[in-house]
């Protein structure tokens, strides 16, 4: 077990050393980021001497070297697009726009799937649980951002009754949300159908049932009750798809947010603000999914440990 | 699954309806044609069957609505965009493109897993460790972000694409074959192949390799909606296929600016990437319900 959790948590910071090492050696064959920042009539000693002062006339495995060093203070340099932020602080303040849209969007998709769901775990076979399953199937095979768009175009062009884009108050937010969630709704819905289906099936229930208790709160309260840690470990993932999920969702409703940051920078050659959204990013991602793997080593001992 | 009880069962006679629905569901007869219809014919013949060029457009009839509406006329059936190119046929080219990218990259994909797989869960030791750490790892990573580095860094084209899905692809494959490789080198026949003076490489590839191709045939058809998604993802974002190729993704990313006034241009190409995608996934779970059902969890 211990030995388990140990080489996973090696294995995770080797995943976020392979991706450090991606993104540098990609930002270094992206073409000369000095044509970007310099105008047209500027000569060779221009060239030279914004190259000394970005360090970019060191051989490569010396600036990686720097690379590494200044990344693990958290120090990714300074913009180049934006004169005057540091690369981590831009994505400092973008995080928060973006945390809050994925939190809300996992709100919403709970509300969603949950009592999908359990609705169609309890009338198993019926008409609901043909429409959940439509449901499921039609959100894996909806584009995030043709339905950000159609979202769009319906209650904000054509109802007028939210926002078109841009971050403000809780109205600004729900059809972001819906948009970056409707894709998690599919899976939260058949986690929940299927482990209720299993605790349905147990002798407790019966003997609820048995006991004479009101249908519904046998349904909601003891099976979900019992049914819910399985979705529960799964949330993890689940935020982390959401984070990197983001950078479709923001740039479809111009959100300040990450997303939109990396996007802008790696359009306008930022490398250095690209480095720090990544690199932020893959952490997060890949912390989580240690979580998950830990927290299910804990409460499932049937997982082997390879 | 549950075992059967009595509460499991409906308790009234399911509407014809419903048991139609069951039927398609089960044979996969509606997700076929509309496939077929929809993708690969068109994709097939596109220079006989669409009307127009999909690059050239009239600016004169730039952002003509579809015929049903207004101004629509019979030439131009689901109108044209603001070049004034017509969206039917950029469409149909699109299946073209849509097939192409996702079909090769799932294929030199799935080559090259199956290949480090087949390697892998076949000598075991300490070349299968390394290959799985690697597959670990390139699980973890971020998808679309790495995909947006990687083309931010070596410019849209058709070959990046290709590169950036078989990078994301390959992973699922080696771990699929190296797990059905562990379960078939065990038995006899392998064993009866080596006494027999059989290669290693011969019995990887006429001995192993014919006992996987099941599975990998339904996690490639899995994987083709997957692929498209993802595709149009980029494109949309602009770091997938560059303009002015007929890409789906792309002629989302056009419309979406028109929204107001020209809803056609973006909506139609979104309901193309929808029914592909769907019919794909229909497609794929039944083959998967049929061959394979150990990949319950892929």
């Amino acid at each position: 077990m211990q030995r388990y959790i140990a080489r996973r948590i090696l294995q995770s910071f080797l995943a976020i050393w392979v991706m450090s090492l991606i993104v540098f050696s990609l930002a270094r064959l992206s073409g000369n980021a000095l044509d970007v920042m310099l105008p047209m009539e500027s000569t060779q000693e221009d060239y030279d001497r914004l190259a000394k002062y970005w360090g970019l006339d060191q051989p490569l495995h010396v600036q990686y070297g720097v690379f590494v060093t200044r990344a693990l203070q958290g120090d990714f340099g300074m913009s180049w697009k934006w004169p005057g932020h540091s690369a981590m602080g831009l994505v400092m303040d973008r995080l928060p726009a973006t945390l809050q849209l994925a939190g809300f969007a996992l709100f919403v998709s709970v509300l969603i799937a949950l009592p999908i769901g359990v609705l169609s775990a309890v009338k198993k076979g019926t008409v609901w649980d043909g429409a959940a399953k439509v449901v499921a199937l039609l959100g894996q095979s909806l584009p995030g951002f043709w339905l950000g768009i159609v979202l769009m175009w319906i209650f904000a062009v054509h109802l007028g009754w939210l926002p078109t884009s841009g971050r403000g108050g809780l109205r600004y937010m729900i059809l972001p949300a819906i948009t970056l969630g409707w894709f998690q709704v599919a899976a939260i819905m058949r986690l929940v159908r299927s482990s209720m289906l299993d605790v349905l099936d147990t002798e407790f229930v019966k003997l609820t049932r048995i006991k004479g208790l009101a249908e519904w709160k046998v349904v909601w309260k003891h099976c979900l009750r019992n049914a819910s840690i399985a979705p529960l470990t799964f949330f993890a993932i689940i935020a982390g798809v959401l984070m990197t999920g983001s950078v479709v969702t923001e740039s479809v409703f111009s959100w300040p947010g990450t997303g939109l940051l990396a996007i802008d920078a790696v359009r306008a050659r930022d490398y250095q603000v690209v480095q720090a959204v990544v690199i932020v990013f893959s952490a997060i991602f890949i912390m989580t999914n240690l979580l998950v793997d830990i927290l299910y080593a804990y409460l499932d001992p049937r997982i082997r440990y390879r | 699954m549950a075992t059967v009880t009595a509460r499991s069962l409906p308790w009234y006679a399911p509407p014809r309806i419903a048991l139609a629905l069951r039927e398609a569901r089960r044979y996969p007869v509606v997700a076929l044609s509309i496939l077929m219809f929809l993708l690969v014919i068109p994709a097939a013949f596109a220079p006989y069957v669409a009307p127009h060029d999909p690059l050239r457009g009239a600016l004169a009839k730039r952002l003509t609505p579809p015929v049903w509406q207004d101004g629509g006329t019979a030439s131009h059936l689901l109108g044209t965009d603001k070049l004034g190119r017509d969206i039917l046929s950029r469409l149909i080219y699109g299946a073209r493109v849509s097939l192409a990218v996702s079909v090769i990259a799932i294929f030199v994909g799935g080559i090259v897993g199956t290949a480090l797989g087949l390697i892998s869960g076949y000598f075991g030791g300490r070349i299968d460790a390394l290959l799985m750490r690697l597959v670990d790892i390139s699980l973890s990573l971020p998808t679309i972000l790495l995909a947006l580095v990687l083309v931010a860094a070596v410019g849209p084209s058709f070959g990046t694409v290709i590169i950036v899905l078989v990078v994301l692809l390959w992973a699922r494959y080696a771990r699929l074959v190296r797990g059905e490789t562990l379960a078939i080198k065990e038995r006899d026949f392998i064993a009866r192949g080596r006494v027999a003076g059989a290669s290693h490489t011969r019995i990887m590839v006429r001995y192993i390799f014919p006992n996987v191709v099941n599975s990998l045939v339904v996690l490639a058809t899995l994987n083709v909606g997957y692929v498209i998604l993802l595709e149009s993802a980029l494109s949309f974002l602009g770091a997938g296929l560059p303009r002015p190729l007929p890409a789906w993704g792309l002629m989302v990313a056009d419309g979406r600016e028109l929204i107001v006034t020209a809803w056609w241009v973006s909506m139609f190409p979104g309901l193309a990437i929808m029914l592909t995608v769907l019919s794909l996934n229909l497609l794929g779970d039944w083959l998967r319900d049929h061959y394979d059902p150990k990949l319950r969890n892929v």
